[in-house]
């Protein structure tokens, strides 16, 4: 299926499949994190209330994980080859503070050192979560295991959710600042500049031009 | 939800205090393992009272039956073997909630009153509340809380809080035959035991003692042992109990770090989008800026 | 938010459990406030905290009687299993009692033998016969008393016959009355507690409750069981024993007591019949007493008596030097039981059994009291008499008897079932310990009163059974009612006599030879507690009818339903008719029930039962009236006793238990006078008598159990009292009432030492006050008798002292000897290697086929209960199936190497009679033993097991042990008999 491209300079960066993907992943994370952290802070409790009943939100939760986990995973065979660290993203890890006034560092290609480093936390989380919440999952498996796995299991399970919620905030932050990003997560594509600006050397390799 | 009672000490998953100003007496259930004849009253007056009835089980080599805690069982009696310098012991033990001063159950569950702790020291799940999600059952340094296979909530002996709101004593309490279950003020109970420990001792029981772990701030069921020095030989009673490390780390530290951590997060992005601004890419000033920067 | 409290407002109803003789009391919660729109149902029970001996506890099966109340193998409807089907099939009461009299009139009219061969009348109907309940009411016991004997039928037993008979024959022989000497609280009175022979905190927990109290005052408690049960898990020592050596170890501690001389002097010279010399004739050599007849395998007992002076008293040396004496006698023989004997024959470690003596030993003292808790762990031997016998001894020579916290205290097993012993229910019984007329002994009236009214044996006794004529003239007229004349003999030739005793082993022996027709089984499972089970499945095969009547389903009525290796019969080729007739449980009904103590205890209705169950008392009435209704219209043979029988009451279809509890304690038939003021009277025509002291033998009084007088004056029921109040060492003479004339602690006299002053001023029951006795207890004794009267403590024996020599009062010996059980791990006897098993066993040939060897069956086996359970019947309550759900037999852990068994593994159990399957339970409780040279290994089998359950279906545990019982009273050898062992392959 041919997407049409607009009059503008665009340049396709996810495919459909690509995007739905994503947004398959965000949204159950969304549903993850207000179940989860219902659960994690008694305060937000009354956020189970989404689900309908806390006891609906406790037996949906692991399923939408097991979701989001499924998906991410395509994800991750997707990509993990564009997040191999390199010397320029070292650079941009170095220079970070340069980067959060805004200005570009070093030879960036599809993904800077800070992209690749989340697409990392991501997947140690979201491999955290999903070993230790099939752990302390019930009544499925929870029993198979002995209790002071399980009660390792939740403290891992909630560390490294408020780890990967934290991570997202920045993820989406970010998205948020970099104008022109959400389009790409949006409508597949981003502008000429856009690509030129953050990416150069994706730029280049996806354009042929020497920008 | 019924009316949350003023006799409450502590609500799973509700982070204001209870109402303090009423104190009523703190009771506890005293069980002499050395006069325990493991008859198995307790157990059927329990299931008698509370209305449970687990399914008939096998026979699997012990006198054990039903074999183990479950929504269905809440107190069994544990029957153990042990033969020590020729003499043999036959050590049995009604298990059964222990209903700790800290309760590592109320301490994990996620779900507002699910848990409660009544001033008395009763500790009572109201499965109204229960979301199903086993953290008690890992909370608990006693292994004592069972999720029903059948509605998936979490279930456990509550010291028959509906006998003692009226004024009488657990069932098992009252059915027990030779005394070896007794009921009564904390404080009473702790007398009754030194009793029984120094009779004990002036029968050679030279370690016999009192088992009202620190380590979980004291229990209300507590424990005449002839081998205190040992409670593992009771099938298992853990020596020293206290809420383990991982349940504490997650339920405790973890929280103020967490709360930390993600307000960072949206703080940091907040404060850095009003001061830096956007970061746009602008196609012409862009193309200047490559330009520059690759000079 | 706790849990709404359910009883707020729910009808509170006091009842008793009917499982044990603890008698504990219970509270019944019913459905609604008991308005009349309301149906009642039981929705709760718990225990009675008010009552002074369970004190609100219930043990795990009195805790689950909601479930046997509601257990869903109740009977509902009058059912018929017809010839060779394999089906029940509802059918009407009309149908049901119409049937079931045509049955028994047919049989009685073909089969009664009026007149036997001297021309006696003997009115005996042997071919139908009548087992009767353990736990119904005192007022079914004697409706039921009234209902058989006016039939002619003598093979009739209660479980009494299969439980305690021996209990009754050797406290008797021994006190002169056969129950349990004092009470479950005064147990707590104790120094020492001896635990053998039973195992009180798993049979009788809440009675057992009372022992650990005595050790929380700091009692040693020691048990002495061949397992390391629940009993022995609180004792302070526990020593094994090998099943079947009790009369060793027992009498190796006389020996000991008397080497070391821990005797209570005074009491043994002043209180036992130490001092009495014995007649020339008796003697004891190799391992026969005088008088043996091996032709009939009896014994001559003539010269087990006492040497008599011309006036008839027996001889006494106060000194104990004459050679003949008993002490001196009794010395001699029991020289032979050393302590290295004891620990050869026992198997027990010498140490142990040192232990008990010593403690034993220190109870001699005036201010140490020790007791004993026995139950049938020693009536179920050949030697079962002896072995209480025994222990009776030791107890007479420590000074125990009479002693608050002393006794000899026999736990019984039923509810009832001291009740029901007390009414008579066996086989040559009649209420109130009155012996069944005997045709060669009795065959007149005046026979009967000579030869059973015994004269003093020494003077200024008491002789409390001169007093026979009064209770047996007062029997008849409640038998007889208006009848019964001086002129009939108040009716005695209506009355059954018998030629032998027809107890359950000689029942079943006619029954399997085909002589019976007939089985009436009211609230009774016989094929699970009769031994040797597939032999009674057979025996029940030959009957034409049966009749059950019994609250809930029982295997002896569905005993022709094939459950393949369970049941292995032919259900089409038994051609048996059964009737199943449903009954009310305790929860539906009033009554009274006495418990071990010998307290009566009366309980009332809490719901109606389920379907169309009737109370026995409803049930034994239709089929009396149906009955009668026939010999009125039909004729019949011998049918006086019937037509005559009294049945006076208000509703003849259903006599209810006040106008049967009223019977039972008499009324007076015409003023009685009183003697010292004639124009008084003692008691006014139609009151209700105030005890047994104003019973008449001149027809003037009605009693139909005259140990029970007292127990419905005129004042009112006073078993029904509940004053729990505290009269002095637990006594509390104001709760329920006890038999006799509401003594507690019987022989309470020999508490206080000759002069009047109890032994020990801590222990002060009664005492002498000079005037008269009296106390915290209804003193045992003529009240206003001074010490220096010379009248001695045990009033009903004709020599007021207690017997360490019982005379003749035992079929196989005066003395207890050992004797191996009928099958014997060791084939030998080493004391007397001629005489190994009791010379005086009643075996029949059939049962002497299906004995077996050690060789063939290498361990001994031991059948007992579970805590868990009660019998046959909690195998149908939910709460108890739960809490012990399958059959198991327990292994020592030597012998499952050795038969490479592991925990839980299934095995099978045989004996030369069938075999069981169950599950293993290997366990370090159970000791191989060291016994004459040879290893010995004992296995444990738990008996509630059967096919009308709702825990998982098992064997009867009776198919292993044989059909031979205790010499004296036929109470089979469950305790120790011999089995082979082997693991099931592949299962």
């Amino acid at each position: 299926m041919k997407e049409k491209l607009p009059q503008e300079k665009l340049i396709r960066r996810y495919s459909a499949a690509e995007r739905i993907n994503h947004w398959v992943v965000a949204v159950c994370f969304v549903l993850l994190a207000i179940s989860g952290l219902a659960f994690f802070y008694p305060a937000f409790f009354w956020l189970t209330g989404v689900f309908g009943t806390p006891e609906l939100a406790r037996i949906v939760h692991p399923f939408v994980g097991v979701v989001m986990f499924v998906a991410f995973a395509r994800q991750f065979f997707r990509y993990w080859h564009h997040n191999l660290l390199n010397r320029e993203d070292v650079k941009w890890m170095v220079a970070v503070k340069e980067v959060m006034k805004g200005n570009e560092v070093g030879d960036i290609g599809r993904y800077n050192g800070g992209q690749k480093a989340m697409f990392w936390v991501m997947v140690l989380c979201m491999a955290a979560l999903l070993g230790s919440g099939i752990i302390a999952w019930r009544p499925y498996f929870a029993a198979s295991f002995p209790i002071p796995v399980i009660r390792i299991a939740l403290l891992v399970h909630a560390t490294s959710a408020v780890v990967l919620i934290a991570s997202i905030i920045v993820h989406v932050y970010a998205a948020l600042w970099v104008q022109g990003t959400i389009r790409a997560m949006v409508e597949g594509v981003v502008t000429h500049a856009w690509a030129k600006k953050h990416h150069p050397r994706w730029y280049r390799e996806t354009t042929g031009k020497k920008a | 939800m019924t009316v949350p009672s003023l006799d409450i000490q502590r609500r799973s998953a509700s982070p204001t205090a209870s109402p303090e100003a009423r104190n009523p007496a703190e009771i506890a259930q005293l069980i002499d393992v050395s006069v325990c004849i493991g008859c198995k009253a307790c157990q059927v007056a329990c299931s008698e009272w509370n209305e449970l009835r687990a399914d008939v089980g096998t026979c699997v080599g012990v006198y054990d039956n039903p074999t183990d805690l479950s929504s269905q069982a809440w107190t069994v009696m544990r029957f153990a073997e042990v033969e020590e310098n020729g003499k043999l012991e036959w050590l049995i033990r009604k298990d059964g909630c222990m209903h700790c001063a800290d309760p590592g159950c109320l301490k994990a569950c996620p779900s507002p009153g699910a848990i409660v702790q009544h001033k008395n020291g009763i500790v009572d799940y109201n499965q109204e509340n229960c979301i199903g999600c086993g953290y008690c059952v890992s909370g608990c340094p006693f292994n004592v809380p069972r999720l029903s296979p059948t509605d998936g909530k979490a279930y456990k002996c509550n010291m028959c809080s509906d006998r003692v709101a009226v004024g009488l004593e657990p069932a098992c309490v009252k059915t027990c035959p030779t005394g070896a279950i007794q009921f009564g003020s904390k404080e009473d109970m702790k007398e009754v035991a030194a009793t029984r420990i120094a009779d004990l001792q002036s029968r050679g029981y030279t370690n016999a003692g009192l088992y009202d772990p620190p380590g979980v701030g004291g229990t209300h069921t507590m424990y005449v042992l002839h081998h205190a020095d040992k409670p593992e030989q009771y099938s298992g009673l853990p020596n020293d109990p206290s809420i383990s490390m991982a349940v504490g780390l997650w339920k405790g530290a973890l929280k103020p770090f967490a709360t930390v951590g993600l307000a960072a997060a949206g703080l940091f992005g907040f404060f850095h989008y009003i001061t830096v601004g956007p970061n746009r890419a602008d196609d012409e000033s862009h193309e200047d800026a490559r330009e520059e920067d690759r000079s | 938010e706790v849990r709404q409290f359910k009883l707020a407002r729910a009808k509170e109803i006091r009842n008793t459990c009917p499982y044990c003789s603890v008698g504990c009391g219970l509270l019944m919660y019913s459905l609604g406030d008991g308005a009349k729109n309301a149906k009642a149902e039981i929705v709760h029970i718990e225990g009675d905290p008010d009552h002074p001996v369970s004190r609100g506890s219930l043990c795990p099966k009195g805790a689950g009687l909601l479930d046997f109340v509601h257990s869903p193998n109740r009977l509902k409807y009058p059912e018929v299993r017809e010839a060779g089907s394999s089906e029940w099939k509802r059918i009407s009461w009309h149908e049901a009692v119409e049937r079931i009299a045509r049955h028994m009139k047919g049989d009685r009219d073909a089969n009664i033998v009026v007149k036997n061969d001297q021309g006696v009348t003997v009115n005996r109907w042997v071919s139908t016969a009548m087992l009767t309940a353990s736990a119904s009411s005192n007022e079914t016991g004697i409706l039921t008393q009234k209902f058989m004997r006016s039939l002619g039928i003598v093979g009739t037993d209660a479980q009494a016959r299969v439980c305690h008979g021996p209990t009754v024959s050797a406290l008797a022989a021994t006190f002169g009355r056969g129950a349990m000497t004092n009470t479950w609280v005064d147990i707590s009175n104790a120094d020492f507690i001896l635990v053998m022979g039973g195992n009180p905190a798993e049979a009788h927990p809440v009675g057992f409750k009372w022992a650990i109290e005595a050790k929380k005052k700091g009692a040693r408690i020691v048990v002495v069981d061949p397992r390391f049960n629940r009993s022995a898990a609180v004792a302070d020592e526990y020593v094994p024993i090998r099943a079947g050596s009790d009369i060793v170890f027992l009498g190796g501690i006389i020996n000991w007591l008397i080497a070391n001389d821990k005797i209570q002097w005074e009491y043994v010279k002043a209180f036992t019949n130490a001092s009495y010399i014995v007649d020339e004739g008796f003697g004891f050599e190799d391992g026969l007493f005088s008088g043996f007849d091996p032709a009939k395998g009896q014994y001559d007992k003539k010269s087990w008596n006492y040497a008599f002076d011309e006036a008839g008293n027996a001889r006494t040396d106060p000194t104990l030097q004459h050679p003949r004496c008993v002490w001196n006698l009794m010395k001699a023989h029991y020289a032979r039981y050393t302590p290295d004997v004891v620990a050869d024959l026992t198997g027990s470690p010498k140490d142990g059994f040192l232990t008990v003596c010593r403690y034993l030993g220190e109870t001699s003292a005036r201010d140490r009291v020790g007791t004993i808790l026995y139950a049938l762990g020693w009536t179920q031997h050949t030697v079962g008499a002896q072995n209480i016998r025994t222990m009776a001894m030791i107890q007479l020579l420590l000074g125990n008897i009479g002693m608050p916290g002393g006794g000899v205290n026999a736990l019984r097993g039923h509810s009832n079932i001291q009740g029901l012993s007390d009414l008579g229910l066996l086989s040559t019984s009649l209420p109130g310990y009155l012996t069944l007329p005997n045709e060669k002994a009795h065959p007149t009236f005046a026979d009967y009163v000579a030869r059973t009214t015994p004269k003093a044996q020494q003077p200024g006794q008491l002789n409390f059974w001169s007093n026979t004529p009064k209770f047996f003239v007062s029997l008849l007229k409640w038998f007889w009612g208006d009848a019964a004349t001086r002129d009939n003999d108040w009716g005695y030739d209506w009355l059954p006599k018998w030629d032998k005793m027809y107890d359950v082993l000689q029942v079943m022996d006619l029954m399997h030879n085909g002589k019976v027709n007939g089985l009436i089984v009211q609230g009774f499972n016989p094929l699970t507690s009769f031994p040797d089970a597939r032999k009674t499945a057979a025996c029940f095969s030959k009957l034409k009818y049966m009749v059950v009547i019994d609250p809930i389903a029982t295997e002896t009525a569905s005993f022709w339903r094939n459950h393949g290796e369970i049941n292995d019969v032919d259900t089409a080729g038994i051609k048996t008719e059964v009737f199943r007739l449903p009954s009310t449980c305790f929860a539906e009904e009033d009554g009274a029930i006495v418990n071990s103590a010998r307290w009566l205890q009366w309980h009332y209705k809490g719901a109606n039962p389920p379907g169309e169950a009737k109370t026995d008392q409803e049930i034994i009435a239709e089929l009396f009236l149906a009955l009668r209704a026939l010999y009125q219209t039909e004729g019949g043979k011998a049918p006086e006793p019937v037509l005559n029988l009294s049945w006076p009451y208000k509703n003849p279809h259903e006599p209810t238990p006040e106008e049967l509890a009223k019977e039972l304690n008499g009324r007076a038939l015409a003023d009685i006078p009183d003697p010292k003021d004639p124009t008084k009277f003692l008691s006014r025509k139609g009151e209700q008598l105030p005890g047994f002291a104003l019973l008449q033998d001149d027809g003037s009084t009605m009693s139909a159990c005259w140990i029970f007088a007292g127990c419905w004056t005129q004042a009112g029921n006073q078993m029904a009292r509940r004053d729990n109040s505290d009269s002095g060492l637990g006594n509390t003479p104001g709760w329920a009432w006890a038999w006799p004339a509401n003594r507690r602690i019987i022989y309470n006299r020999a508490s206080c030492d000759p002069a009047g002053k109890p032994w020990d001023p801590k222990r002060a029951l009664i005492a002498w006050n000079g005037e008269r006795w009296a106390g915290a207890d209804v003193p045992d004794f003529k009240i206003d008798a001074a010490p220096s009267s010379g009248m001695n403590p045990f009033i009903m024996n004709p020599e007021g002292v207690g017997r360490l020599f019982a005379t003749d009062k035992l079929v196989d010996g005066p003395f207890p000897e050992h004797y191996e059980p009928m099958e014997s791990p060791l084939g030998t006897n080493p004391l007397h290697p001629k005489v190994i098993t009791s010379p005086a066993v009643r075996i029949f040939p059939a049962d002497k086929a299906r004995l077996g060897t050690h060789d063939q069956f290498p361990y001994v086996g031991t059948t007992y209960r579970l805590t868990e359970h009660f019998q046959f019947w909690t195998k149908s309550v939910a709460l108890n199936a739960i809490a012990q759900p399958e059959q198991f037999v327990e292994i020592g852990e030597t012998l499952a190497v050795e038969k490479g068994i592991r925990t839980g593994d299934t095995v099978k159990v045989s004996s030369k009679r069938g075999f069981i399957k169950a599950k293993a339970v290997v366990t370090k409780r159970v000791k191989a033993l060291k016994v004459n040279g040879k290893t010995v290994h004992q296995i444990g089998i738990p008996l509630h097991w059967g096919w009308e359950t709702v825990a998982r279906k098992g064997y009867l545990s009776n198919t292993l042990p044989p059909a031979v019982g205790d010499c004296n009273t036929q109470t089979p050898e469950y305790k120790a008999f011999l089995v082979n062992v082997e693991k099931i392959v592949g299962a």
